[in-house]
């Protein structure tokens, strides 16, 4: 059964066609990451999952409620942390949720804390505890570790990878980073081209590998190439 | 010490110049004259009735701008086409000389307190409107997605995106028009009244007395540092979650 079925999606911005006719499956519990070069519709695939931009053509069927969480926080500067996790919260069953989302991205210490007192990795993870708050079926992640330094991407990936082990929500994660995509995913896509299409799919672990995904991306995989010649120590330039 | 040093030397060189006789007291009053005078009025009930019709016309005139602004400014900021319809006339109106207005006014209103409360009104309303205004097209339009996202409804999204996010701007103007509020007072009372701050001021005018003329302008002084500092309070409490310096 899928949590999203994405069937003949058309979209286009004035001349400019996104897609034409894309199709993609997300299972229960599964996460997908989707690759592709920065402008190839990543987001915007994300966005019309999302419903935040409509398709010209064809169906996004979703079940449950989605959480997406964005490239920036985006909390609202006015609220604590607590508020901020518990603003999309509809019901008190809801509302009750905030402490333990909150003990799930490891901020309960911050609750009380205003977005302007939290470091760019807390904001991350309380925009991510809001997302999680109505128990979402359907969990999209668009660049989410995008804004943030090396060692804080590293945290907040294994804390990603383990809230959704633990919450069992399938996931959509938008991504140009191929270590994102195979610390988190269950499957691989990438997009490529105008209008953007799936040239390549695979599982991770079986065909999507580090090397496989980056031949469908198009790069040279620097770790895989023979490393540069060291200079010798008082060559002469020769004309 | 900082703070007050400015204050203290002004005071002694005014002490100074009219005790020594350098001054006159028709062309300064001494400061034991003003404490004197301050006495006095007190003592006839004449400065709080002057007080209190000040203050009065300055807050009847602040809230009548506020409750337009915030009707005029949420629609202009709402929407494109009343903004096309309504904002190149308001720009008009607001470009023109405040005391251009005086002699109109009185024309139109009379002497009487309706005119004063609408001068005041008038200068109080344009520094709110265009905060408002700025203040609504400023909105991180990220945030307003992230309730759109959440299912928020219009009115829902108005109030817990929106209005929040436009209260520090608002908040600004609003500042900025008690302010103004305070001058447009001194330009209708000058003109006519019978009461009032702006009526010391001609009152002491006529009858050549500085010390009437220093209290009406320190009682001025004391009421716009008041009223200045009263919204600063506000802001602080209301947006201190704001992550800029204040202005």
């Amino acid at each position: 059964m899928s949590t999203a079925r994405i069937r003949g999606l058309r979209k286009a911005f004035g001349a400019h066609l996104v897609f034409d006719g894309l199709d993609l499956d997300v299972a229960r519990g599964e996460r997908v990451a989707i690759l592709g070069a920065s402008g190839c519709g990543k987001s915007t695939l994300l966005r019309c999952v999302a419903g935040l931009e409509h398709g010209d053509a064809g169906t996004i069927a979703t079940t449950g409620e989605i959480g997406l969480v964005f490239q920036e926080p985006r909390l609202f500067p006015w609220l604590d942390v607590q508020r901020n996790v518990a603003f999309p919260a509809r019901t008190d069953a809801e509302r009750a949720r905030v402490p333990n989302v909150l003990a799930l991205v490891g901020l309960a210490h911050a609750a009380q804390r205003l977005p302007k007192e939290l470091s760019g990795g807390m904001a991350q993870r309380a925009a991510l505890a809001r997302a999680l708050v109505r128990d979402p079926a359907l969990l999209l992640l668009d660049e989410p570790f995008a804004a943030l330094d090396a060692l804080r991407r590293i945290e907040l990936r294994a804390a990603v990878r383990e809230i959704l082990e633990f919450t069992r929500a399938s996931a959509i994660l938008v991504t140009h980073d191929v270590d994102d995509a195979l610390a988190l995913a269950d499957r691989v896509v990438v997009l490529a081209g105008t209008p953007a299409e799936i040239v390549f799919h695979g599982v991770v672990g079986d065909d999507a590998t580090r090397g496989t995904i980056l031949d469908a991306l198009g790069v040279a995989d620097v770790r895989r190439a023979p490393a540069p010649r060291p200079v010798r120590h008082g060559a002469r330039c020769t004309t | 010490m900082g703070r007050f040093a400015v204050p203290l030397a002004l005071f002694a060189a005014w002490w100074a110049a009219t005790a020594s006789g350098w001054i006159k007291s028709y062309q300064l009053a001494s400061p034991r004259d003003v404490v004197r005078e301050i006495a006095s009025l007190v003592q006839s009930g004449l400065l709080w009735r002057d007080l209190g019709a000040s203050v009065e016309r300055v807050a009847l005139g602040f809230a009548i701008a506020l409750l337009c602004a915030l009707v005029l400014g949420s629609l202009v900021g709402g929407s494109r086409a009343v903004e096309r319809a309504l904002d190149p006339t308001l720009q008009a109106v607001r470009a023109v000389p405040s005391l251009a207005w005086v002699p109109l006014i009185l024309l139109w209103l009379g002497i009487g307190e309706t005119a004063k409360i609408t001068l005041v009104a008038i200068g109080a309303f344009f520094p709110i409107y265009v905060a408002l205004v700025s203040g609504i097209h400023g909105v991180d339009r990220k945030l307003v997605e992230v309730g759109t996202i959440f299912g928020l409804s219009r009115t829902a999204l108005i109030a817990r995106v929106l209005v929040p996010a436009t209260l520090p701007q608002l908040l600004v103007g609003a500042r900025i028009g008690l302010t103004q509020a305070w001058l447009f007072l001194v330009a209708a009372e000058l003109l006519a009244a019978t009461n009032g701050l702006g009526f010391l001021l001609t009152d002491g005018q006529q009858t050549s007395r500085t010390d009437e003329i220093f209290v009406a302008i320190l009682l001025f002084a004391l009421c716009g540092k008041l009223s200045e500092s009263g919204m600063r309070r506000l802001e602080k409490r209301l947006v201190g979650w704001t992550d800029t310096v204040p202005a």
